[in-house]
């Protein structure tokens, strides 16, 4: 009979994932900045950008600031990116969880270039976003990113980017 | 200092996104602008290193191209970014001040085309470019 280790209870599993997913997270300056936060389904993430008064770029439009915007996709396309790379390695124990700290966070994908498409201008309220992996290589790797508001099918931006993967020491 | 800049400079720091960033308007004339923006801790994209996240750097680029673009000759009345795309060069070195200068080099009826340089205190390459296209709203 073969022993097949008994799967982990949703509780543990969760615990784990959402700390590593909030280690990566908070280690990141710009990203507490922004007050950007994440909502995990599985291994699905979506970036939320809570409005604040911060984030505007012309008072008199009340727009979000299109470097608020990029940065937003920007953020979201890095954290997706490495969160897909780590993810293995957070679920077969690889990766110590309880070991991530500011000092000791995984490294994160290098953007090369990021292209921001401004469909509508940004309002004053909150944002979501979620990114698409078109091609992920052993260096590169090639991101789709989509930003909305109120309607999840009006996109007010959406970007493209392309990273550089950190690559292991040895 | 002229009317002109110092209006502008004001015109920038109080846009709040700039403002909370630190941007300050260095130059604004015939289309070509220079903002630059303080190191700061809160920015840090790696935390490893201390570098600057490059949404940081990105939003310095979108402040100085539009800038460029109501600094234009022809007037615009407004302006507001269609596209932009950055290419980050290498890290900016931790600590030091970045310095992004626009040029909007071409201007239609309906569309301005600029292109942008960000610097850190080094010599030689520069941290980022960048090319975007912005509308043109009512010439005033």
């Amino acid at each position: 009979m073969s022993t097949r280790r008994k799967p982990e209870t949703v509780q543990v599993v969760k615990k784990r994932r959402d700390a590593a997913l909030r280690a990566l997270v908070d280690g990141v300056p710009y990203i507490t900045f922004l007050g950007i936060q994440f909502d995990r389904r599985g291994d699905e993430l979506t970036g939320i950008l809570p409005y604040s008064d911060k984030l505007i770029g012309n008072p008199m439009l009340q727009a979000l600031h299109g470097g608020a915007t990029a940065s937003f996709l920007e953020v979201t396309s890095i954290i997706t990116l490495s969160w897909e790379h780590l993810w293995a390695d957070l679920e077969s124990g690889a990766l110590a969880v309880d070991e991530m700290d500011a000092t000791h966070l995984p490294r994160l994908p290098k953007t090369i270039d990021f292209t921001v498409d401004y469909l509508r201008s940004g309002l004053p309220r909150d944002a979501y976003a979620r990114a698409r992996i078109n091609r992920s290589g052993r260096r590169y790797a090639s991101v789709h990113v989509e930003a909305w508001q109120d309607n999840r099918s009006k996109l007010f931006a959406q970007a493209t980017g392309h990273f550089l993967m950190p690559q292991s020491r040895d | 200092m002229s009317d002109k800049l110092r209006i502008a400079k004001q015109f920038i720091s109080a846009l709040p996104y700039s403002g909370a960033l630190g941007m300050e308007l260095q130059e604004l004339d015939g289309g070509v602008s220079v903002i630059d923006m303080p190191y700061d801790e809160r920015l840090v994209g790696d935390p490893r290193t201390g570098v600057l996240h490059g949404g940081a750097v990105s939003a310095l680029m979108d402040t100085c191209c539009g800038a460029a673009v109501m600094s234009h000759p022809s007037n615009p009345g407004g302006t507001a970014t269609i596209d932009l795309r950055i290419e980050y060069l290498r890290a900016a070195v931790p600590g030091q001040r970045i310095t992004a200068r626009a040029e909007c080099y071409h201007v239609t009826r309906s569309v301005a085309f600029v292109r942008a340089t960000a610097r850190d205190e080094e010599d030689g390459s520069p941290v980022a470019t960048a090319t975007g296209s912005f509308t043109v709203e009512g010439k005033r």
